[in-house]
């Protein structure tokens, strides 16, 4: 192992040996693994994982180094990333910077040499926990005080952090929607954009008048980080816009609001879904997708629907663990999914959904 | 949907013989389909020509027929059995091209058998190029420019227009048979050509050549209701230009963004369903621009391939096992995660480690072949590694290899990394062309400086995968250099890039024993990591392990007593899956008793690798150090090393010095049989008669044996297996020459010197002991004269031109030696018989080649019973009888890769060239061989010509076979004196010209299609250019040839059977009860 010997530090005093290549000030967030194997600068850059600390299941990353097309956000969202080995040379023909430089320009800091899958294997039967990753042979006291003082997930609404400033707008013709950005990734609005939209987006806190005066066809609800149940100023602006008779598609955090918001409750996933790889089943027609997640918190709820939530309707499970996956409600013309169906990373499976929030746009104009 | 229930039984097309391109993998996939199958409770009905593989045990599928797997024969099955379905791709090209000759010539529809997993459609649609480029078009994905053509006229128009280096790919050929890359107009005609004759169809695609391109695989799996799930991903470290099967290959692909990843898999997708193969798998290959990004679709294979048996190697999915499920109608998300159990089928596995697979070739067999890589496949045989970085999985796969490299290191000398000289301009020139030794000569350029970016260049190569090597150099430098570097850090990070002990001792001086104990001393020990196919994400119950240096350990045994079993490694000639079906037998054995089995094993095509065969496998190098790691978590019983060929049992003193128990025969005694002083001083003492023999250190020791017992000899080093290097030398220039070119001898190594007994008949006797007891397996002639490899002649079980009394002997010399040397398990004895005298050649105290052949035929399964035998148990209570002469014959007849290999002769020799047989087994003789020719694709001719030209030596005996052909109603021609010879003795034959006598000569008439077999006898030792060129002529179109006289008399035997007796099929299970009620009349 080369570099300076460093280690991440788990709550529950599980700490990981590792090296960083310069000298790091500590660095703390949620410790989550992710399985994907393709798209390691997608994953860091996605605004969903603002404050947690990334580790990478897969072994070998870098291998690609950056480029300035696959950025989900302007810069590296994660707090810090945990690699089993990165790359010392990158290749491919799109890329402009190495992986670790551009991570050490950004301040983020890369603990290597690593066994992740020991840590993996850790966080998926202890569940995922407050973490940091740290210089020295082994964790001293005062690091470990400090862990004990640093923010918990739980909580925690990190929307508003990850939101836009103000609105912006991409595309110019076809249906308008208005997006909230609760940590909305780049890709989200290309694919909405490309599906012929025309995309304003919003700041997480913005009203339902201010939404209203838009005159939008639909509104769209984005991914982000954070608990939602924290996010309790977005419920009744959602709610309003959906008993308003707008089109709604919510995406993740989107998703997890919209059940909030119609009585629903959202609990902690042991140690989260994130990864390439997770099957859902469209309970519609029982093909199964394979899907993006990213996610450390889930709606309640399961094939029979969501408790305290008596208009929505399941439409999607999770076929590893039973989770709910998807949701439309039984009147209004709103739908929402669990996962990410604008991949990057990730396989392509649930592209269709953003042709159906554009048909469900007609439908309403239409009437 | 739950599987179908408007089928009840179904017949499963397996691949024949192990050939270069259809390798071992296709017994995995079949063997995994059956049992999927019959899980189901289906009636499986299996086709299978070879009987080495595991898939044709009598106790797998319900009806096992050991026929030809042709139209006309599995048509004949069809018939008897009226199988309701047909799976068609689990047994490669050849089940394909099977099936889809009985779609096409109305039988599948006249007997009601319907085509699952693939319909006609797909397969007609993925294998026809030009189909498969419209469709391609259809959907908007890019193929390389080029064109399907029919004639040579054709072909050149077309490379007019794509320019070269031109690709050339036959239709319907298995392994890229007949393909290649022309540089030039005359390369390209002879490529054309030759490819129009091998297309079964009469096409060849002319493609333009993006040779550089980087080369990616994936593995698709679609069920009916149209879900798609993508296996895993390879990447090719060799650029495109050189065959898959050939390249050092990744898994997960190591060079793409997510962007390209996604892109492709769009692709897959988009094809499997566009091509439209219902329900089970397929390969798809890519080809990808590394200045662009732009990617083409190469090919697709809609079937189960040596690729989707490293994917489910690599990813714990079992795509045949799968596969065959989703074949009967059931649906991805209604089959379990077999490795997880908890998490369904329809799910993309995630690695958290990295597999390397590193083919395995055979050149130094075929030292006349061209050993360019190209487009047609040349390696045997393969490894895989896993490691958590691709660094230690690289290295693991290097030493895996048994090629005598202790993993990536220079050859002792430039000419063995195929260099003239060391200099750095042979090396950078050398990187263009891709040869088996290119990866070490890589080794070479970086560690004499060559930059990554100078290398990529030549080779074509990622420099990403150049960097991983380039770190290598470096850290071994660095380690060399270090006063250090004995200090545990240091260690424990070269342990953590893969170098094994033995490299690392070699670096600093050490012996490997010194520096393994040296890093126990320091607690530097592997722990063993699952392949669990999802990233730890989820708990999962399969013990399917590798090894890394990382922090912790998940192999907890489970407390009962174990016994390891090794395999044998890379699949090579000499040591084929005939060895995994040994151990694979096995471990079902020491299963039923009780036993936690465990298995090590670095081939990547076997059964035995099977994550659901033994109680817990290894995926692991068979080498000392990392069988000594497994010993040490696994604490076993004992160790079997006597079922995977030489692999294990040149282990078996190593692993016994370090206190590991051998299980079965000792070390010992392998010595005293291995060791030739020993041994002939145990054959004096029981007085079997031998050759007269001796043993030399020099060439003059060498040829004062000669002197002493007469020439010709037989030369050949001691432990090797398949006769490597082995020689029949008539002079002493020749066997000069053989020393100066023998790179290995040493005291512990001296060269075997025997008489050698020509026109001799040889035998093979299989048998069993358990120490105290030993009992007759089988008793096998051989076909060819004693002079041809054991493992290349053909064989026949009964034996048929030996007497009663000297088949009597060999049986209790057998038994004596068996019983002296203590034999605990399986024995193998040769024997010689010239002159009604017995002569012993070799004892082998271990499972031979012939074991799977001897079982299939007789129904005894020898290598179950071993064992039993090695856990304690008597052969009495095992109610084990002496072999019984069954009332049928079975030959096995041995299939050469000559057609894969330009430039090689055919005649055979001391030395095996073999890549695997097959079996042919009817009431008579002549019936068995003549099934045994049909599988091994030399189908004697019933009427026509056949051509003769022998050797002086055989011109006496060639006149009865002649006569017989004559009799027959054959036209006979021949060369001048076997024509002259023939005619003086009454056989009426024609003069054809010679190759240098002018025109039309031999071979016009061979290329003319006259010819209908060929018969020649090879001139001596120094073969004529005259019956080369006859003997490539006949190779090239396809004509039957024999090099042997006892061949040409038993092919005689055979066209007479072929003419006068019904072509009947029957299963091994019938046979095996005829065999049965015989012994039960006998007692």
């Amino acid at each position: 192992m080369t570099g300076r010997p460093a280690f991440v530090l788990l709550e529950d005093g599980t700490w990981f040996k590792g090296a960083v290549a310069a000298p790091i000030p500590p660095a703390f967030g949620e410790v989550v693994f992710t399985t994907n194997m393709t798209g390691y600068q997608e994953t860091f850059t996605d605004p969903s994982y603002l404050g947690q600390v990334v580790v990478m299941t897969a072994p070998m990353i870098g291998n690609c180094g950056v480029n300035p097309e696959d950025m989900e956000s302007p810069r590296p969202q994660v707090s810090g990333v945990v690699v089993r080995e990165l790359a010392r040379r990158h290749s491919n023909w799109r890329a402009t910077e190495s992986l670790g430089g551009w991570l050490g320009r950004h301040k983020i800091p890369v603990l290597t040499g690593v066994d992740t899958r020991r840590l993996t294997r850790h966080i998926r039967s202890k569940g995922a926990m407050r973490g940091v990753i740290a210089e020295g042979e082994a964790p001293t006291e005062a690091i470990r005080e400090s862990l004990r003082n640093s923010p918990n997930m739980a909580g925690l609404d990190l929307a508003s952090k990850a939101t836009v400033a103000k609105p912006y707008e991409q595309g110019t013709t076809g249906p308008h929607v208005v997006a909230f950005d609760f940590g909305m990734k780049r890709n989200i609005v290309d694919m909405l954009d490309a599906a012929g939209c025309r995309v304003t987006v919003v700041p997480a806190t913005t009203t339902a008048a201010e939404v209203l005066k838009l005159s939008p066809d639909g509104v769209f609800l984005s991914n982000g980080p954070g608990d939602p149940a924290a996010v309790t100023y977005a419920l009744p602006v959602l709610r309003s816009l959906a008993e308003g008779g707008l089109p709604i598609f919510g995406i993740c955090l989107g998703h997890q609001l919209l059940g909030l918001a119609f009585g629903g409750s959202t609990v902690k996933l042991p140690y989260g879904h994130r990864g390439g790889n997770h099957p859902v089943k469209d309970l519609s027609d029982g093909r199964v997708l394979i899907t993006t997640q990213n996610h450390g918190f889930a709606l309640a709820g399961g094939e029979d629907g969501v408790p305290g939530a008596p208009d929505l309707v399941v439409t999607h499970l999770n076929l590893n663990d039973g989770t709910v996956e998807g949701l439309r409600h039984k009147t209004l013309p709103l739908f929402a999914v669990q996962y990410h169906p604008e991949a990057a990373p990730g396989p392509h499976d649930a592209y269709p959904h953003f042709a159906q929030f554009v048909r469900s746009m007609g439908l309403q104009s239409d009437r | 949907m739950p599987k179908r229930t408007d089928i009840s039984s179904i017949l499963l097309i397996g691949s024949g013989p192990i050939i270069i391109g259809q390798g071992a993998e296709f017994d995995y996939s079949g063997t995994q389909a059956v049992r999927a199958l019959k899980e189901e409770g289906y009636r499986v009905i299996l086709v299978n020509s070879n009987p080495a593989t595991i898939m044709t045990d009598p106790e797998l599928a319900d009806r096992t027929y050991v026929e030809p797997v042709t139209p006309e024969w599995v048509a004949r099955v069809i018939e008897r059995e009226r199988p309701d379905a047909l799976l068609p791709t689990m047994g490669g090209q050849t089940a394909l091209n099977v099936a889809m000759a009985l779609a096409n010539d109305g039988t599948l529809e006249k007997f009601g058998v319907e085509l699952i997993g693939a319909d006609a459609r797909a397969i007609a649609l993925a294998e026809d190029r030009e189909q498969f480029a419209q469709a391609m078009r259809r959907l908007g994905l890019a193929t390389p420019a080029g064109q399907t053509i029919r004639s040579l006229e054709e072909a050149i128009a077309v490379v007019a227009e794509t320019g070269y280096p031109a690709i050339v790919r036959p239709s319907f050929t298995l392994g890229g048979s007949g393909g290649g890359i022309a540089y030039n107009r005359a390369e390209f005609e002879a490529l054309v050509q030759h490819g129009l004759e091998l297309s079964p169809v009469g096409s060849v695609l002319i493609e333009k050549s993006v040779i550089g391109w980087k080369e990616f695989e994936l593995e698709v799996m679609r069920d009916a209701a149209d879900n798609v799930v993508i296996v895993c991903s390879i990447e090719n470290i060799d650029p495109m230009g050189v065959h898959t099967g050939d390249s050092i290959t990744v898994a997960p692909a190591m060079t793409l963004t997510d962007r390209e990843y996604q892109t492709m898999r769009d692709s897959a997708l988009a094809i499997i369903r566009e091509v439209g193969v219902a329900a089970g798998g397929c390969n798809i290959q890519f080809a990808v621009n590394p200045e662009t990004g732009e990617q083409l679709v190469i090919e697709m294979n809609p079937r189960v391939s040596r690729s989707s048996a490293l994917a489910s190697k690599a990813t714990g999915f079992p795509i045949a096992r799968i596969g065959a499920k989703l074949a009967v109608g059931y649906l991805l998300d209604e089959l379990p995660n077999d490795i997880t159990r908890t998490t369904p089928a329809s799910f993309e596995p995630v690695l958290d480690y990295v597999v390397v697979k590193v083919p395995r070739f055979a050149f130094e067999k075929f030292p006349t072949a061209d050993p360019t890589l190209t487009t047609q496949m040349k390696s045997i045989g393969e490894v895989m590694a896993i490691g958590r970085t691709f660094k230690e999985a690289f290295q693991k796969g290097l030493r895996s290899l048994e090629i005598d490299r202790i993993g990536w290191v220079e050859g002792a000398n430039p000419a063995a990394d195929r260099l003239d000289d060391a200099d750095m301009s042979t090396i950078k020139a050398a990187l263009r062309r891709p040869t088996a030794e290119r990866i070490f000569q890589i080794k070479r350029a970086l560690a004499g400086g060559a930059s990554v970016a100078d290398v990529s260049e030549r080779t074509g190569i990622d420099p990403w995968f150049l960097d991983q090597f380039a770190e290598l150099v470096e850290a071994e430098a660095a380690w060399v250099a270090d006063p250090e570097a004995l200090h545990p850090g240091k260690l424990r990070s070269m342990k953590r890039m893969g170098f094994s002990d033995a490299q690392l001792g070699r670096l600093r001086g050490l012996p490997e024993a010194d520096m393994r104990a040296l890093r126990h001393r320091h607690g530097i020990r592997p722990v063993f990591k699952m392949v669990d196919t999802c990233a730890g994400e989820f708990p999962s119950a399969t013990p399917y392990f590798y090894s890394t240096y990382d922090e912790e350990n998940e192999s907890i045994p489970d407390g009962r007593p174990s016994v390891i079993i090794l395999g044998s490694g890379p699949n090579r000639i000499g040591q084929g899956v005939e060895f995994d079906y040994c151990c694979v037998r096995a471990v079902l054995s020491f299963r039923e008793l009780g036993y936690r089995t465990v298995m090590v094993n670095s081939n990547p095509e076997t059964v035995s690798t099977d994550f659901d065969i033994s109680d817990a496998l290894y995926f692991e190098p068979l080498t000392l150090e990392d069988v000594l790691e497994i010993v040490h978590i696994e604490k076993p019983m004992g160790v079997v090393v006597q079922l995977g060929g030489q692999t294990p049992l040149r282990m078996a003193r190593g692993l016994e010095a370090a206190g590991v128990p051998i299980l079965g025969t000792s070390p010992e005694a392998i010595d005293e049989a291995e060791d030739r002083g020993r041994f002939e001083a145990m054959a004096r003492e029981l007085g079997v008669a031998q050759p007269p023999s001796g043993t030399a250190m020099s060439v003059e020791e060498a040829s004062a044996v000669a002197e002493r017992i007469g020439y010709p000899i037989l030369v050949r080093p001691s432990y090797v297996l398949g006769g490597r290097g082995m020689q029949i030398i008539y002079d002493v220039e020749s066997l000069r020459r053989y020393f100066a070119q023998a790179t290995r001898v040493t005291p512990e190594h001296p060269v075997l010197i025997d008489s050698f007994l020509e026109d001799a008949f040889e035998a093979d006797v299989d048998a069993i002991s358990d120490g105290t007891q030993c009992i007759i397996g089988g008793v096998m002639q051989h076909i060819e004269d004693a002079g041809i490899h054991s493992g290349d002649s053909a064989c026949v079980l009964p034996p048929y031109l030996i007497t009663e009394d000297q088949v009597e002997l060999m049986r209790t010399y057998t038994r004596a030696f068996a019983l002296r040397l203590g034999v605990v398990g399986l024995i193998n004895v040769q024997y010689a018989i010239k002159d009604g005298q017995v002569y012993v050649l070799e004892v082998n105290p271990r499972g031979s080649r012939t074991v799977p052949f001897v079982s299939k035929t007789t129904g005894v399964p020898l290598a179950w019973m071993a064992a039993s035998v090695m856990a304690g148990r008597t052969l009495e209570e095992l109610g084990l009888h002496d072999d019984v002469m069954q009332p049928y014959v079975a030959v096995k007849e041995a299939v050469f890769p000559f057609n894969k290999l330009p430039g090689v002769d055919l005649i055979l020799g001391p030395e095996m060239r073999s890549t695997g047989e097959v079996m042919g087994i009817a009431d008579s003789f002549g019936m068995a061989f003549a099934k045994a020719q049909i599988s091994a694709d030399g189908a004697l001719p019933l009427e026509g010509t056949v051509f003769v030209t022998v050797n002086d030596h055989d011109k006496q005996a060639v006149v009865p076979i002649i006569r017989r052909f004559h009799e027959l109603g054959f036209r006979v021609v021949a060369t001048e004196g076997t024509a002259r010879h023939l005619r003086s003795r009454g056989v009426p034959a024609e003069r054809v010209l010679k190759v240098h006598e002018g025109r039309p000569n031999a071979i016009d008439l061979i290329v003319s299609g006259e010819v209908q077999l060929l018969i020649n006898t090879p001139l001596g030792k120094l073969t004529q250019q005259d019956d080369y060129l006859i003997r490539r002529a006949a190779l090239q179109h396809r004509t039957p040839y024999t090099t042997t006289l006892s061949a040409a008399s038993a092919a005689c035997d055979a066209v007479i059977a072929l003419r006068s007796r019904a072509r009947t099929v029957r299963s091994l299970q019938e046979w095996h009860a005829m065999a049965r009620e015989a012994a039960t009349e006998s007692v």
